[in-house]
């Protein structure tokens, strides 16, 4: 798998409970023309790893209310939320927050 | 004879738990008429502060003058459950002069496995009442001021503009978008912390510059996607871990710190014993509640922008016809005299291994249309040796409103069939009550 992107995609807050109840998922991209955005990892997750009930994570081109997607323990409002360009080794997290208490 | 005087002392133990309670009452409401306002702070602290607060008044970063400004410190709290009752105990233990607590709740035994503040005896009483003896038993001298209420639109302003900090410990969204956004026109920091399961969330809202909870989220999340403690469980002491720091958070606003948790979200991982730093976007000027132009200039109805009750109790669902449903009485009669028909239980398969109706089986909601469920299905359905005429299936679940989703998908799924299929009407919850008491409520 020469030239793919490695990254780290981790879920969490119960998200993970769409991919197989697995918080850690190593995954390598494959080599594309474009940059690899978050805008277009959504649909390669969806296609790839999520198990179920795609309307619990995705609601059009983005993550649906309430999930906050963090690339290296930031905000991606902060890296410019979908048009984030993934690097090698980055680290996304897609967290579900929490309402219990 | 021995029952007798079982019964005697029962009898008089009752009686003196009543006098007891009007007593506590009695006291509460004078304590109350006496401490009106939290108790200004001295210049000096007298010998039993610095006898019972020596321990931190000598860290540096307190000192006297920290001491001084938790004892005329006022922190509302909203929510008496899993986060509030470490959050409460904490704050009184550092001698915080003015708590208020906000819960419309009783206590139930299945609280005590998390809320600690309430005991056995308990049950049954409020929950700002349980809490707030015993954080007076912790220190008598703290002005605990109950709200035995729901927080609402009507009532939330008035409540939270007499605090200097709020601590969220609610459970449920549509009370967090209410809070966030009170907090925010009274100019209020609100330190906000959640638990489900085996994870934790905590940060600080509003706060020097800091986002709001609608910065983060400006859209409430669809309400099939919110799992309350009920429904997901939760390991006590994870709302305890965050609660605990839910305390430490504000007091560092009261001690004007510099490294609180504002513009960063802190994750608790019970299972890998982690805690992870995410740093959050700033304010949003763009926002609808702290924005430069905010839309939302005064408190709107928050169950209906959320689409949910503001509680995290589960509402009766109704998806299906009168006909559609069978009681207790008749399941009993058919499925487990007459031996008919077929019993799928579509809890998960903890809750299943927990209890179950004998003979049932299992299939959780979210497998309920898998090809392998499916065939499954069809195949018990073949082994039934009754006659072919009215074939039924029964879908059972806790409370009865899961049952009634799957009913749907199952007459889909089935309806090359020709099978009769129902639910039980009040799940569980209904079975225990007019069949089997023996079978656990929870």
């Amino acid at each position: 798998m020469a030239g793919g992107l490695k990254i780290t995609l981790e879920f969490g807050g119960g998200a993970e409970l769409l991919f197989g109840n697995s918080k850690k998922h190593e995954v390598t991209l494959p080599t594309c023309d474009k940059p690899w955005t978050i805008r277009n990892l959504l649909p390669w997750i969806k296609d790839n790893l999520l198990k179920e009930r795609p309307e619990l994570f995705l609601q059009g081109e983005t993550v649906r209310p309430g999930i906050l997607v963090l690339v290296n323990d930031a905000d991606w409002e902060l890296l410019g939320q979908l048009d984030y360009e993934i690097e090698a080794k980055d680290t996304i997290l897609f967290i579900s927050t929490l309402h219990g208490g | 004879m021995t029952q007798k005087i079982i019964e005697d002392l029962e009898i008089e133990i009752a009686g003196l738990e009543k006098i007891l309670r009007s007593k506590k009452l009695e006291l509460k409401n004078l304590r109350e008429s006496v401490l009106t306002s939290p108790p200004k702070a001295n210049k000096r602290l007298t010998k039993e502060d610095i006898e019972r607060f020596s321990r931190q008044i000598i860290i540096p970063a307190i000192g006297c003058k920290g001491q001084m400004a938790l004892t005329a410190a006022s922190v509302l709290i909203v929510g008496a459950g899993g986060l509030g009752c470490p959050a409460s105990q904490y704050l009184t233990g550092a001698g915080v002069g003015c708590i208020g607590l906000v819960d419309y709740d009783d206590v139930e035994c299945s609280n005590l496995h998390r809320q600690l503040l309430h005991s056995e005896e308990s049950i049954g009483m409020p929950k700002v009442s349980s809490a707030s003896e015993a954080l007076k038993r912790l220190y008598s001298k703290t002005n605990i001021v109950e709200y035995k209420t729901q927080l609402r639109s009507s009532n939330a302003l008035d409540i939270v503009s007499k605090y200097d900090v709020v601590v969220d410990a609610t459970d449920n969204v549509a009370t967090r978008y209410l809070l966030n956004d009170a907090c925010v026109m009274l100019g209020k920091p609100l330190v906000s912390g959640s638990a489900l399961r085996l994870e934790g969330q905590l940060t600080v809202y509003n706060y020097n510059g800091s986002p709001c909870y609608r910065c983060l989220f400006p859209k409430p999340p669809p309400p099939e996607t919110v799992t309350n403690c009920g429904d997901g469980g939760v390991l006590g002491v994870v709302p305890g871990v965050i609660g605990v720091l839910e305390a430490l958070e504000a007091i560092k606003i009261v001690l004007g710190w510099t490294g609180v948790l504002s513009g960063q979200l802190l994750l608790f991982s019970a299972e890998s014993g982690t805690f992870r730093n995410i740093r959050l976007r700033g304010r949003n000027p763009g926002c609808d509640a702290c924005g430069d132009a905010p839309t939302i200039t005064s408190l709107i109805d928050y169950e209906q922008f959320c689409g949910t009750k503001a509680t995290d109790k589960d509402t009766a669902l109704k998806l299906l016809a009168r006909e559609q449903r069978i009681s207790p009485e008749t399941l009993n009669e058919i499925f487990i005299c007459k031996k008919k028909g077929l019993l799928i239980d579509v809890r998960n398969s903890e809750e299943f291994d927990m209890c179950a109706i004998p003979h049932s089986i299992n299939v959780p909601l979210k497998n309920i249309d898998d090809p392998s469920t499916v065939n499954k299905i069809k195949g018990l359905l073949q082994n039934d040796d009754s006659h072919q005429e009215n074939l039924s299936v029964y879908v059972v679940c806790r409370r009865g409103n899961d049952s009634q989703k799957a009913v749907l998908k199952l007459q889909e799924i089935l309806r090359d069939q020709n099978l009769v299929i129902c639910d039980l009407e009040g799940g569980l919850h209904a079975w225990s009550k007019k069949i089997d008491a023996s079978f656990p409520v929870y």
